[in-house]
């Protein structure tokens, strides 16, 4: 079943066209990369894909149903949820009540019921609570759970992130550049995480620009260029397609090219 | 635990007459429980949900001339007609909020100024139900058939109010819907692909904390026994911003700190005659510079760190 497919999708800003007809479809259970060189519109598609932006032209399908123009909270609630390049952590909160925000789809209770603290609000807090703390070790951060989130250390934001959009259980989990900054341990933390996700059944779409991690994951690799598809296809097949060599490298020559994918 | 903060206040509301030399200590004492109140709605929008308001006296204009017109005008007993003060002002709050809370930072600043002026400037030209400029006498609260007088029942009054407005706000914070609105503060965007009505919760906060107000406007009135255009003026709307700043944005217990200290402050810099106003500036001034984050945060970090 394809979780999500996109439709000539495409959004201009002023003239510009930042991404442009692009047409994906993603399988349900898969790990689907998209890569290309910076500026060539793989957070601006996350961006269409999350309903942060609305598409100028092309529509979007999550699980068979059109979502084109669909806002960000209706698509969590259909199942989506994403992390951001450029953190966004509640950083006034506890690292807990951070991934406590992910259950907010979950929770069922009134302003009235709110204000009063009524039983069912304290059984709510307790049961998001729960939730919130096993979506934490499943990141590995369970200890820091009770720590400012504004005290945590890059990597560990980027796990806290990734918990945080866990904690809505989603169908769908759009992660951009989630080992960006991260060092080569941090980054095989993200690797065992990402592969006990798709363990769930949950879809992953990754934007990344560290070609090991999406070489070794991927079941499919999506390469954009200038906001239109380069390519597509399983890793070893965008490995060697010599125009994704060429967009990479800006010259011809497998040694680089084997170098800058290893 | 959740609400330690109200149990503490509580007590000392009821320990502090005990240290009163005379009665004029319980009508300071009950201003302040009145602005406090107003300001801890305020500071739900403000502190927690990150979200300014210029024009939040427009809500305690609403309160206040409640009381006045609902007892002289449609025979209505002055506790129903706060009541009633206090729903017109969430009805208005809900209307006026949905297109001006799309507005972001100093464009819903000037926003909601626009709103605190168009309050004060109805409630002055609207002479026929409001007094004009001059206001009107506010009939005395009856309670039960006992008449409120003096300064000791108005203590007590505000002082339960304000405990309460404390408990719902302290429930409010670590409830889903607070959790939601401290997401808002800190990131619209993560808080809208988590799934929540970013737009909806701004708009649930902005109504509540205008019926804080509100209610805090018809205390204000009935305490004076006197009311004019000048209780939703721009001047109250700023004071009622500086006290959630001065106390510290969302702090709860700030809110109280912050009001105690811009209505004890003028009363006891009378000493200073024609420089009184400008010694408040001056002090309010290096509060801000030394506690910058208001006072109750910055003193318990402060706490925090020399006890490590």
């Amino acid at each position: 079943m394809m979780i999500l497919q996109t439709d000539r999708l495409s959004i201009s800003f002023g003239g510009v066209r930042a991404v442009d007809g692009v047409n994906i479809a993603v399988e349900s259970g898969q790990v689907f990369s998209i890569i290309g060189p910076n500026g060539s519109g793989k957070t601006t598609l996350f961006n269409l894909m999350s309903g942060i932006y609305i598409p100028t032209d092309g529509g979007i399908r999550l699980a068979g149903e059109t979502v084109t123009g669909v806002a960000p909270d209706q698509l969590s609630r259909r199942g989506l949820s994403r992390t951001f390049q450029n953190l966004q952590i509640f950083s006034r909160m506890s690292v807990l009540e951070n991934v406590m925000v992910g259950r907010h789809r979950h929770e069922r209770t009134g302003i009235m019921a709110d204000l009063l603290h009524l039983p069912s609000v304290a059984r709510q807090n307790e049961a998001t609570r729960e939730a919130a703390r096993a979506a934490l070790a499943r990141v590995g951060l369970a200890e820091a759970a009770d720590r400012p989130a504004s005290s945590l250390a890059y990597g560990a934001l980027k796990r806290l992130e990734i918990a945080r959009a866990l904690a809505s259980e989603p169908k769908l989990l759009l992660l951009d550049e989630p080992a960006a900054g991260c060092n080569p341990v941090e980054t095989q933390e993200i690797d065992r995480v990402i592969r006990s996700i798709v363990k769930d059944g949950i879809t992953v779409v990754l934007v990344e620009h560290d070609m090991r991690l999406v070489m070794n994951i991927s079941d499919r690799v999506h390469v954009l260029s200038s906001g239109r598809t380069l390519a597509e296809g399983t890793p070893e097949q965008v490995r060697s397609n010599a125009a994704v060599i060429e967009v990479y490298l800006g010259v011809h020559g497998s040694q680089e090219a084997d170098r800058a994918f290893d | 635990m959740r609400l330690l903060p109200a149990i503490a206040i509580a007590a000392i509301l009821v320990i502090l007459p005990y240290f009163f030399p005379s009665a004029y200590y319980y009508r300071i004492g009950a201003l302040v429980f009145i602005f406090a109140l107003a300001v801890v709605g305020l500071n739900l929008l403000m502190g927690f949900a990150g979200q300014v308001s210029l024009g939040h006296a427009g809500f305690l204009g609403i309160g206040a001339y409640s009381v006045v017109i609902g007892p002289v005008y449609f025979g209505l007993p002055s506790w129903l007609s706060l009541f009633a003060g206090a729903a017109l002002s969430g009805v208005i709050a809900f209307l006026v909020g949905r297109p001006i809370l799309r507005l972001k930072g100093h464009y819903l600043a000037v926003a909601t100024l626009g709103f605190g002026l168009l309050v004060a400037i109805v409630l002055t030209n609207e002479a026929g139900w409001t007094g004009g400029p001059d206001g009107l006498s506010v009939p005395r609260l009856t309670l039960f058939g006992w008449q409120v007088r003096g300064s000791n029942a108005w203590y007590w009054i505000t002082g339960a109010t304000l405990v309460a407005g404390f408990v719902l706000a302290l429930n409010l914070m670590s409830s889903p819907t607070g959790r939601a609105l401290q997401a808002i503060h800190d990131s619209e965007i993560a808080a809208l692909v988590l799934g929540v009505d970013v737009a909806r919760k701004k708009l649930t906060v902005f109504t509540i904390s205008a019926v804080y107000a509100s209610v805090a406007g018809s205390y204000l009135a009935l305490f004076n026994g006197h009311v004019t255009p000048d209780v939703a003026g721009f001047l109250r709307s700023i004071e009622l911003v500086a006290m959630v700043v001065l106390g510290g944005m969302g702090s709860i217990v700030g809110s109280l700190v912050g009001a105690a200290v811009l209505v004890v402050l003028p009363q006891a810099l009378t000493i200073f005659h024609e420089y009184e106003q400008a010694m408040l500036g001056l002090i309010v001034m290096v509060f801000m510079i030394f506690l910058r984050r208001g006072i109750v945060p910055s003193l318990a970090a402060a706490f925090a760190g020399w006890r490590k």
